[in-house]
């Protein structure tokens, strides 16, 4: 758990980040998204101690970072800088190992470790664990940042627009993965982005910033339905409003009793997908079916769209 | 020789034997001509200081030998202006001078009278012009070739070896200079260890100074324009005036501090040799070293910083390691340049090659002179090619 406590940086007569307090339970992903300059990287850079706060705290799991000696915090927290920083005098792999090596894991584990990573990065080691950076396409090259981050297997992560250089195929297959890697050890997540497509998938809270203050900090639903002020409206989108909601929701929370023709939606699919995909086929309502194949009833456009609607 | 590489392009037509005029050889071609056809190949006189009698080629070797020999350069000449392959090229000039080097020798032993030992023959215009032609050749071919760094310290070590084996095989033995240094080779072997302790002792010393003092001044900004503003002053004295300037108190030091006088410090000789040359090493080895080190992106050391390294982990794993290729740049300068500047030495009683030259100069003994000068020459140009390859190598794999 990272809590955030009333976290300030002024830089002369300029608040960077003003008075800024959060809380990033474990387990969970906080997005930070906001516009160019309003202080997302400084907030970041404030919970691993790359900046100094002017004033405010930061805990983790309860301890205040400032009592943790500074590496020793740092080697406990992934970092992915924005805009990758691999070190260009060492290879694909000697960048993934640099924790564990700085943590002194044996040279085995540190081997398995960064095939793990690469192969998990779609990186396939024979190839590339040799190359230098600049021997890798940008997207590549984020790649391996982010494996580097993930190498010493912390418990939480910090990530500066990771995914910004990789192209939509790339970068969808990457959040998945990274959501795959979160739930399965269970990492607490800070990442800032600018894509609020990104920030609404991978989100179970997003903290939108402007100016150096937070605005607001909730939960993907409680953005979209009860924004604090017209910043926050305008940026999650007020044309792509119904559809953020819908692509929250899964077939299986409004799935309805009876049955109908054509071929079964999965439940675990999300409404916006479900929508667009009876659109696509013409079609006002489809079975649904669960992953094993059974029948859990059917889904109609009308139910859908009950919940693309603004709450009373 | 520069030739830029949209010239270059141009100028390789495809073709193993397509004519092309080509300008650079055009020069080595004039070069050439000028020593085969209007200078003397070999200077002969009866004794080392007495004057000289020109003898030209044809006259300084048996007939047939000379009107092969200068046959061969003119169709080396040839290939020169017209031949565009560097392949081709590289094997004209290095037949050239496998040819030329030798022949030296010969013309010393077929022109020295059996009778008179004292007798002096030694390479004159003719032979000096063809040997800066062949080598100028030699240069553009292997340019051209853009060989990596392992290939030309190969190239350097089988040219080290073919001149040693000339050298010991005695063919040269009948040449002024090499007569010059059998005469005193005791002296020479001693003069030029001194040379090259002088040279490296004191890139030694700037190194152990000098990258402690770079990695303070990239830490400490004010004491960074301080050292540099300094050391560039010392830049500029002229050698021989800092030279001059240090025996004052070092000779003050060795009088007044026996410990000083035991361990050899004295107001002449080597001791203010090497502080002076130790105080021109300083300024490129500081200055390469806070160069480097400022060149490293600010990204790059943040990433580490981010990642927990300690300060001391952030120079040593990625500072240090991403600027060596300028650091040995700044020890490339220095190594080359204190082999030269080593030789004012002699001046003060700190002995080296220069005393050769100097005392050359002084009996107006022009084989004494080049006993001291072309070792200087040879190890200045031997150390450029070895730090170039070995920066090359360094910096090759990250670009
Ligand atoms: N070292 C610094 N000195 C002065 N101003 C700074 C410094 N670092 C950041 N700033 C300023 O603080 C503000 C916030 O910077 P920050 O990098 O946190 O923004 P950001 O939200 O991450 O922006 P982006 O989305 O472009 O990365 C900017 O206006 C920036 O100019
Ligand atoms: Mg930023």
């Amino acid at each position: 758990m990272i809590e955030i406590d009333r976290l300030t940086k002024r830089l002369g007569d300029t608040l960077i980040v003003d008075d800024v307090s959060m809380v990033v339970e474990a387990g969970t992903i906080a997005v930070v998204v906001g516009t160019s300059g309003a202080g997302k990287s400084t907030l970041l850079r404030m919970i691993n101690r790359l900046i100094a706060p002017t004033s405010g705290r930061v805990l983790i799991d309860g301890q205040d970072t400032m009592s943790i000696p500074e590496d020793v915090l740092r080697h406990r927290l992934g970092y992915v800088i924005q805009g990758n920083g691999l070190f260009p005098h060492r290879t694909v792999a000697g960048n993934i190992a640099t924790v564990p090596r700085l943590l002194g894991w044996d040279a085995k584990r540190i081997a398995r470790r960064v095939d793990d990573l690469m192969t998990l990065f779609q990186l396939d080691p024979a190839e590339f664990a040799k190359k230098y950076p600049h021997e890798l396409s940008g997207g590549q090259q984020q790649r391996v940042g982010v494996a580097r981050a993930l190498a010493a297997e912390p418990a939480l992560l910090l990530m500066d627009e990771p995914f910004g250089a990789l192209d939509p195929v790339i970068r969808n297959k990457a959040q998945e993965d990274l959501l795959s890697i979160q739930r399965r050890f269970g990492t607490t997540i800070v990442l800032v982005t600018h894509d609020m497509e990104e920030a609404f998938r991978l989100g179970d809270r997003i903290a939108v910033m402007d100016d150096a203050r937070l605005l607001q900090y909730g939960t993907p639903a409680e953005l979209l339905t009860r924004p604090a002020g017209e910043f926050v409206e305008r940026l999650v989108g007020t044309t792509e409003r119904p559809f953020r909601l819908l692509s929250l929701t899964k077939v299986k929370d409004v799935v309805e009793p009876g049955t109908s023709a054509g071929q079964p939606l999965d439940a675990a699919t999300n409404l916006r997908d479900a929508l667009s995909h009876l659109m696509w086929c013409g079609r006002d309502t489809l079975p649904v079916s669960d992953e094993g194949g059974a029948l859990l009833g059917r889904i109609t456009v009308e139910g859908i769209l009950a919940h693309a609607r603004q709450p009373a | 020789m520069h030739v830029s590489p949209k010239a270059r392009v141009a100028r390789e037509r495809p073709g193993f034997l397509a004519l092309a005029f080509d300008r650079l050889g055009a020069l080595v071609a004039l070069m050439m001509a000028l020593a085969l056809f209007a200078s003397p190949f070999v200077t002969y006189r009866p004794n080392r200081i007495a004057g000289g009698e020109p003898r030209g080629l044809l006259e300084a070797l048996p007939a047939l030998a000379g009107i092969g020999i200068l046959g061969l350069m003119i169709g080396i000449a040839f290939v020169a202006v017209w031949l565009r392959k560097p392949l081709i090229r590289l094997t004209a000039a290095s037949l050239g001078l496998a040819l030329l080097l030798p022949a030296i020798g010969w013309a010393a032993r077929f022109v020295s009278p059996a009778t008179n030992t004292f007798a002096r023959v030694s390479p004159a215009l003719g032979f000096w012009l063809l040997a800066l032609a062949l080598g100028l050749l030699l240069a553009d071919s292997l340019t051209r070739l853009r060989f990596g760094p392992w290939e030309r310290l190969v190239s350097l070590a089988i040219a080290t070896t073919l001149l040693a084996i000339l050298l010991m095989s005695g063919a040269w033995d009948d040449v002024s200079l090499v007569k010059e240094y059998t005469a005193r080779a005791e002296s020479f072997w001693r003069e030029a260890e001194q040379h090259l302790f002088l040279a490296l002792g004191s890139l030694t010393a700037a190194v152990l100074v000098g990258l402690p003092l770079g990695i303070l001044c990239h830490r400490i900004p004010v004491l960074k324009s301080a050292t540099l503003q300094i050391l560039n002053i010392v830049q500029t004295i002229p050698s021989i005036a800092l030279f001059g300037i240090l025996m004052v108190p070092l000779g003050y030091l060795a009088a007044t501090v026996p410990l000083a006088f035991a361990i050899g410090i004295r107001g002449i000789g080597a001791a203010p040799a090497l502080v002076a040359l130790f105080l021109y090493s300083l300024l490129p080895v500081v200055a390469n070293t806070v160069v480097g080190l400022d060149q490293v992106p600010a990204l790059v050391v943040d990433a580490a910083r981010g990642m927990g390294l300690s300060r001391r982990q952030q120079l040593t794993q990625v500072k240090l390691p991403l600027s060596f290729p300028i650091i040995l740049t700044g020890i490339r300068i220095v190594l080359v340049q204190n082999l030269g500047l080593a030789t004012v030495a002699a001046l003060i009683g700190g002995g080296g090659l220069g005393t050769f030259i100097f005392q050359g100069i002084g009996q107006t003994a022009m084989d004494l002179v080049l006993l001291g000068a072309i070792p200087i020459v040879v190890m200045a140009f031997a150390a450029a090619v070895i730090l170039d390859a070995v920066i090359d190598l360094t910096s090759g794999a990250r670009a």
